[in-house]
Order: C-alpha cells, then structure tokens, then sequence
C-alpha cells in the first residue's frame, strides 16, 4: 500500500482533498468533481433529438433553459440501459454550458485524499484514458473520477459545434 | 456633482445633434435655403459647443467654435450656400464626429486632422466672405489679428475676454434666475459657488439675482445649469462694470433679455467689448423662433419622455416574461382539467391572467421593436456622396420609414442594406448621359421601402438603372467555372450574382465590383432568418427584396405531431395543409414522390423519415400534407395530425448543444417539454442528404423504403 501511495503521488500533487458526487453505471462506481454539478434531478420530459448519436438523449427543459442529455450508460456500452424510477439526471456545468448526465443512481459525496487518487492505467478504446482524472481507491471500493469537463467537450460526445455537421 | 457623470449624456446628445446637423444639410435647398433650417444647423453647432466647453473637450470646442461662426454667417445671408460649402460643412461634421468618438474613447482627437478642418473653414471664410474667422484661442490656424473694422460680431480672438475680466481671468457675472423654486434656487447657487465665488444673491422666486466671481465662460455656465433649469429660466449678464472700456456699448442688462432678437447680430459693433457682452442676448435669440434647442430641452430631465436602457436588460425582460407565458401555459393545462362549475372562480382567474400575460408579453416586445428610420436615415449621406463621387445624379425616396423592426436585426441588417445601395448606384443606375439616351430622366431614382407582411419585413431597395444582363452574368459564370446552361429561369440566374467571388462589374472600383459582398449579403441575411430575392428587367431596372422575420425572439408557429413527438413549423412558411389522396400522389424515379395540388407537382418529404420518428403513420393517404416554403422552394410536408396555432418563445439550441439538422431552435410547450422548431430550407436538404447516403442499399425500391426507418443517420 505504501509503494502504491508513492506512486501515486505525481498524479494527485497539484491537488489537496477534493469531493467527489458518487454516481453508479450499472455495476461500476463512477465519481465527478462536486464544483462541476449544478443539481440532480430525475429523468423525465426528454425531448429526442434526430439524427444525433444515440449516447444524447434529447433536450429537456430545466427552468427555460435548453439542455442537452447525454446517457453516459450508452456512451460507456454498459449491457442494460433502463429508465425508471430511480434514474436520476446530473446536471452539471462544462465551461459555460449546462449539460444533464444520465445515470442509474447517485450514492454519496466523498473526499478523496490526494493520496487515495492513484493515476488511471491506459484503458481500452470505449473510455480513454485522456476523459480520467485517475482511480480513486476507497477501501475496497474504486471509484473511477472522470474529467467531465474533458468528456463532454470532446469530440466524440458531439454535443459542441467543432464536430461540424 | 461630478461632471464626468454627465459625459455620456453629453455624448449621446451630441450625436444626436451632428445627425440632425447631417439630415438638415442634406435637406437644405441651396437655391433657396429655409431660414429655419440654417438656424436649426446653427443651433447643434452651438449646442456642441457649449457642452465640450463645459466639459474641456478643447478640440471639439474650438472647432465647433469656428464651425459656428462661419454657420453664423450663412444665416445671416453673408455666406451663400452651394453644393461644394455643404460638403465642407459635411466633411467638417465628419470631423466632429471623429473627434466626439475619440473623446468617448478618452483618446486625444487627431491633431492633424484638427488643423487641417480648421485651415480648410478659415479658407472658405477667406474666400466667400473675405474676412477670416475669430479662431479660439489657441486654434493651430493663424491667429486673427484684431480686425475692428470688420463686421465681426462674434466675439474676438482671445474669445473668452469678457468685459468685467480681471486680470486673473476672472470675471464678475450676474446670474439671474427666473422663477425658480427655493429646491432648485439652494442646488444652483452651489452649483455656481463651484464655478466660481458667490459674492452676493438676492431676489425672489421670480427673480433670483446670484453674483458670481469666475474664470468660467458664461456659455459654459448656462449649459451646466441647464441640467437643473430650462434655458429661458436663466440670465447671465456681466455684472455692471467698472472699467470705462465697455461702458458705451454694454446695453442695460435687463434690455438685453427681453429684446432677443436684438439688432446686435446686425449692427456692426462698435466696439470688440460690446460685441462679448451683447453675447447673451445673441445666445438667446434663437429660442423664440424654433422653439429651443432640442438637447436643452432633453437635458432639463423630468419632462423628457423616453429612456434611455441597455438591451441586456430589456432583453432580461423579455426572458423572464416568455418564463412567465410557459408557467401560465402550464397552469393552463392543468386547470383546464378541473370541473368548470366548482372551480369557476379559478377559471376566471386564468382567462384574465392569461389575457393579461399576453398583453404583457406583446407589450415587452414591443420595446425591442425600433423604426426602419434608424436604418434608412443613414442612407441620403450616403447615396449623396456616392452620387457625387460617381458622377451620377440619384434621388433617393424612401418609403415606410415608420416599419418597426427589432433592435437587433435593425443593427444587423444596415451592413447588407448598404452594400446593396452601394450596389444599385455603382452597377444599376446610369451616369445622366447614358439614362437621357436611353429615354429616360436624367436623374436616376432608387428606392428604400419597407413593409410589414405576415409576420415578416419586406426591404426593398429599387432603383430604376440598367439591370441585370443576364448575358454577361451567364458568362462570366462560366468563366468562373460555375455550372451554367442557357436555359436556367431568370431567377436562378440572378441567384448567381451571390455565389462567392463573383462580379459582372466592367472595373472594380473603390465603390463595388470585388465581388466580394453578395455572397456575404446572402450569408448574414440569412443568419437573420432571413432571404434575398431579385427582380430585374434589362434597362428598367432591378428590385432587390430581403425578407426578414421581425423578431427572433418569438415566432408565430404551427405545432403539428409526428408519432408521438411534436414539432412547430414557423406559420410564416405554412402555404396550406390538404389531406392527400392516393391519386395524386405519384412515384419518382425509384423513392422519391411527388403530390399534385392544383396542377402543381410538389416534392414530398416525410417528417418521420427525415426525423427518424419511430411511431408515425406510414400510409401516405393517413398523413396530412402541409404546403410549405422556404427559400423559395416549395414542397409537401408529410405530418401526422396539426396540433394548432400558437406562438412561440425560441429558444437557441446552440446555447448548450449546436446546430441540428433539419432544425432552427427549439421551444417549450405548454407541458414544459421542449418542441423542436423545424427548418423548412434545411429539413429539405436534410431529406435530400439521407436519401443519397441511403442510395446504394436500396438501389431498387418501391415506396415502402421511403418510410423506412434507417438506424444510422447520414
């Protein structure tokens, strides 16, 4: 455990002990800056986009704004993605834009040491490495800390104009 | 009371000022010039005068100074007017233009330009009145020596000598206010004791006698008082002096202020002392006549009937009372589900906040809504200068000047306006010669029209020149490589003066001829929502049309519904909605098809196919066919049901997602979903797209694969 913190430490030096939102994707554990989330709410009124990719929902309303929703369960490839009761939408703010996340569950607020973020091993093509601010090793727990800010605006996601048409 | 807070007022009104200034030179008949209108020139000169004294704007005071003066001269008929002294006058309000706009910017004005302005007024001084003009003190034109004899009323070189001067620079005033009340009377006495040194006050509300010590022009005083009182409330005279100097000529102050229209003007002084103290009298002749200067009158505040606010917050309005409409809609919805005789009083109450939201809501738009005048008053300078520079002679008429136009598009559409004005005049009207040879009046005539219809606004802009030669247009696009065939229709050839690069223009010159800028004016028209079309006739004449919605806040929409999704057409592109039958549907060259409406074919696109709605109806004689039109194409538009009229809020989709083909904005409806607002141009090209990427999967089709749902989208 030791060897592992000392590893860890470049990747967490420029950071002291931040909070986390908890979210679940299916079985996983993700967890998002808590500066970047604006408020939660459930998954209800989402007006479907055309021709868009099939990881953005739509647009609902929040309060007259317009916001696009993304389900992070399709972009992730996760096998069962359903909506009910318990789907919740996390509306967070990407630089000057509101966007909504589509998850299967919001759990708790966590504080990651900088010592408890270990830097992210090179993934597979679904989730690249570059979207990961690292792992977030909780007892027997990991948490997988996404970039949101990097993620959303990426050109993968398409929810920005530089993609083109 | 700091004066840097007036600075903007100032600003504002002196703009004001130099386009009233502008419009009236432009008006003024030099054959027989309207004394009123001479005078009206005079007075915005004086005014900005005033107010850059007040407020140390040295340039600008000293040019408006000479400006004035030789402004003086034409009104007394000293100085007659012909076409090339109004450019200088033109050219000179350029210049207190910039000057204004470098002061705004707190830069110092170009000094040379300065002296240039000045050379160029005392030039024409020289030459039309032989005399040379009292400049400012320290003006870069040469100093006027004392010229007693001249009949120079106005007052000497060192032009701010009054008679009661000391040898401080001081001088002593008497400052009489006429009834006003005891509020107003404490804040102006302290108002001057800052100018200058209060000696002694006296006198009633009719008349209020203030002594002033002060270094501080008299013209300077009055405009700082007219922030608190009007002009006609105010007297300023030099206290009766000692000195012998002026003794002779300084008439009794209290003659000088009821006789404004004194001789003074007239009667060639007899001495430079008397001239300066005869200048109050001469200040206040004007007002008697046309009224008083109009920026007095605005800065006097109380009686002023409009404010001035910042679009941000008149369009912070307009958001929250769109907010209000949905929440109202809402409400609507679920009260509409209650029992009426039980809740009748609950009801009621909706329909009256319903009426009331709606009033509100047209009201606040209507703030927004600015005449076309802003626009076109900008033009006559415009068209003049330009006609003059090309030899031409042009009347502009413009029509519908009253045509209320949002804020924001006005401001938009003056670029594209202009170039296309700059346009008729360099390619579409003949120079004089070549008009009479071909029959027609010398002078060219071009138009600027506006109307409303529908809810859009026509602008026109129609000349009466050469038209488009639809021969050199073919072949020069051929030249340029575009495709071309001789038996294009009319309309598309003149679509092509907006492709990129193109000009028909014999040479460029500093006007047009680039061929930059059509497609430009193409581009930006149609970022407004906009569109252009051209009517021509070889040597009648061209007509060019844009069409603008006139607003972008809110849009009159039809709310139709497909499958289970409902979308909003902008009812501006709504020709008519019919209810196809098989028989006059046709198959097309393997999956396209086409409806008959009244000896029309029509193209057909089916929402659901270029949505991918999943739920819709299929069967074509189900569906109900809505004519629309957008960018002059027309074609059938496949819905499930319409829904109904209503308007709607637009909201930018681009705000936190993009563009989306097919689409425009989006809106809330009623429920608090949002509806997409479709593009009628782009969903036609969407449809067009998706039918090509489908293309080699299903080269052979019947008219099932119309409907076919695809999954990946082009």
């Amino acid at each position: 455990m030791t060897s592992l913190t000392r590893n860890a430490d470049h990747a967490a030096s420029e950071a002291h002990n931040r909070e986390f939102l908890v979210f679940s994707l299916g079985e996983e554990e993700y967890a998002i800056d808590i500066l970047k989330v604006q408020e939660i709410r459930g998954y209800e009124n989402v007006t479907r986009i055309a021709n868009a990719p099939a990881f953005i929902k739509g647009v609902t309303n929040l309060r007259g704004i317009i916001v696009p929703i993304v389900d992070l369960r399709i972009k992730f490839h996760l096998d069962t993605v359903e909506y009910g009761g318990q789907t919740v939408v996390i509306v967070v703010n990407v630089g000057e834009r509101v966007v909504g996340i589509v998850v299967d569950g919001v759990s708790d607020v966590m504080t990651l040491t900088p010592e408890q973020i270990k830097p992210a091993p090179e993934f597979g093509v679904t989730l690249s490495s570059d979207f990961l601010s690292g792992l977030g090793s909780l007892e027997d727990r990991m948490l997988v800390l996404v970039d949101i800010d990097k993620l959303l605006t990426s050109e993968e996601m398409a929810l920005v104009d530089s993609v083109g048409e | 009371m700091d004066i840097t807070d007036f600075y903007d007022t100032f600003f504002e009104e002196a703009e004001e000022l130099l386009a009233d200034m502008e419009r009236h030179l432009l008006e003024i008949d030099l054959e027989a010039p309207d004394a009123e209108q001479l005078n009206a020139i005079f007075r915005a000169a004086h005014s900005i005068k005033g107010g850059a004294g007040t407020f140390g704007f040295d340039v600008l005071q000293k040019t408006t100074h000479l400006f004035e003066n030789l402004l003086d001269h034409t009104r007394r008929g000293e100085l007659t007017l012909r076409r090339d002294i109004v450019d200088t006058f033109l050219e000179t309000k350029d210049m207190l233009h910039d000057q204004l706009d470098a002061y705004r910017n707190e830069e110092v004005p170009d000094q040379e330009a300065f002296a240039r302005i000045c050379q160029t007024l005392q030039q024409l001084a020289l030459e039309e009145i032989g005399q040379e003009l009292e400049a400012a003190s320290g003006t870069p034109a040469a100093p006027t020596p004392a010229a007693p004899a001249a009949p120079e009323p106005e007052k000497p070189a060192a032009s701010d000598s009054e008679p009661a001067e000391s040898a401080s620079g001081e001088q002593t005033l008497i400052v009489a206010l006429l009834n006003v009340g005891e509020k107003d009377r404490g804040l102006l006495v302290e108002e001057l004791d800052q100018l200058g040194t209060v000696q002694a006050q006296h006198g009633d509300e009719a008349r209020y006698e203030v002594t002033l010590q002060t270094a501080t022009d008299r013209d300077d005083i009055e405009a700082v008082m007219c922030f608190i009182v009007e002009p006609e409330q105010l007297e300023i005279q030099a206290a009766a002096p000692a000195p012998a100097a002026q003794a002779a000529a300084t008439p009794p102050p209290a003659t000088a202020a009821v006789t404004p229209a004194s001789p003074a003007d007239d009667a060639p002084p007899a001495a430079k002392t008397a001239e300066a103290a005869t200048a109050a009298p001469k200040k206040d002749e004007n007002k008697p006549e046309g009224g008083k200067p109009k920026a007095k009158k605005a800065k006097a505040g109380g009686e002023s009937s409009s404010i001035r606010v910042s679009v941000d917050k008149v369009d912070q309005i307009i958001n929250l009372v769109g907010e209000l409409i949905i929440t109202q809609s809402m409400l609507d919805q679920t009260v509409s589900e209650l029992d009426g005789v039980t809740h009748g009083g609950l009801l009621n109450g909706m329909s009256l906040l319903q009426r009331n939201a709606r009033d509100l809501q047209e009201a606040v738009m209507s703030v927004r809504m600015v005449p076309m005048d802003y626009v076109f008053s900008r033009y006559p300078r415009l068209v003049r200068d330009l006609a003059g520079k090309l030899d031409k002679d042009v009347e502009l008429v413009t029509e519908g000047e009253s045509t209320e136009l949002d804020k924001s598009l006005t401001e938009r559409i003056i670029d594209p306006l202009t170039h296309l004005v700059r346009n008729s005049l360099d390619h579409g009207i003949e120079d004089p010669d070549t008009r009479e040879a071909a029959g027609k009046p010398r002078t060219g005539r071009l138009t600027l029209s506006a109307q409303h219809q529908g809810g859009n606004i026509l602008i026109e802009v129609i000349d009466d020149g050469a038209g488009l030669d639809r021969d050199r247009l073919l072949a020069k696009a051929r030249d340029s490589g575009l495709a071309v065939s001789d038996t294009m229709s009319d309309d598309e050839v003149w679509q092509l003066i907006f492709a990129p690069g193109f000009s028909t223009a014999k040479e460029v010159s500093d006007v047009s001829g680039r061929g930059v800028g059509m497609d430009v004016v193409k581009r930006n028209i149609q970022g407004m929502g906009g569109h252009v079309e051209i009517m021509s006739r070889k040597g009648q004449g061209t007509t060019t049309r844009i069409v603008l919605p006139l607003t972008l806040a809110i849009l009159d929409g039809m709310s139709i519904r497909v499958g289970s999704e409902v979308f909003i057409l902008p009812l501006s592109t709504v020709l008519e909605s019919l209810q196809p039958s098989r028989e006059d549907l046709y198959a097309m060259a393997g999956d396209d098809v086409v409806l008959k409406v009244r000896d029309e074919y029509l193209p057909v696109v089916a929402v659901h196919s270029a949505l991918d709605v999943a739920d819709a109806k299929t069967e074509l004689d189900e569906t109900i066919a809505v004519i629309v039109q957008g960018e002059g194409r027309r074609y059938a538009l496949l819905v499930d049901d319409l829904i109904g009229q209503q308007q709607v809020v637009v909201k930018n989709l681009e705000t936190n997602y993009r563009k989306v083909p097919g689409v425009s904005a989006a809106t809330i409806l009623g429920d608090g979903s949002v509806a997409l607002i479709l593009d009628i141009a782009d969903l036609h090209r969407l449809n067009r797209a998706k039918k090509e990427a489908r293309r080699p999967q299903h080269a052979a089709t019947d008219h099932s694969t119309l409907f076919r749902k695809e999954g990946e989208p082009s």
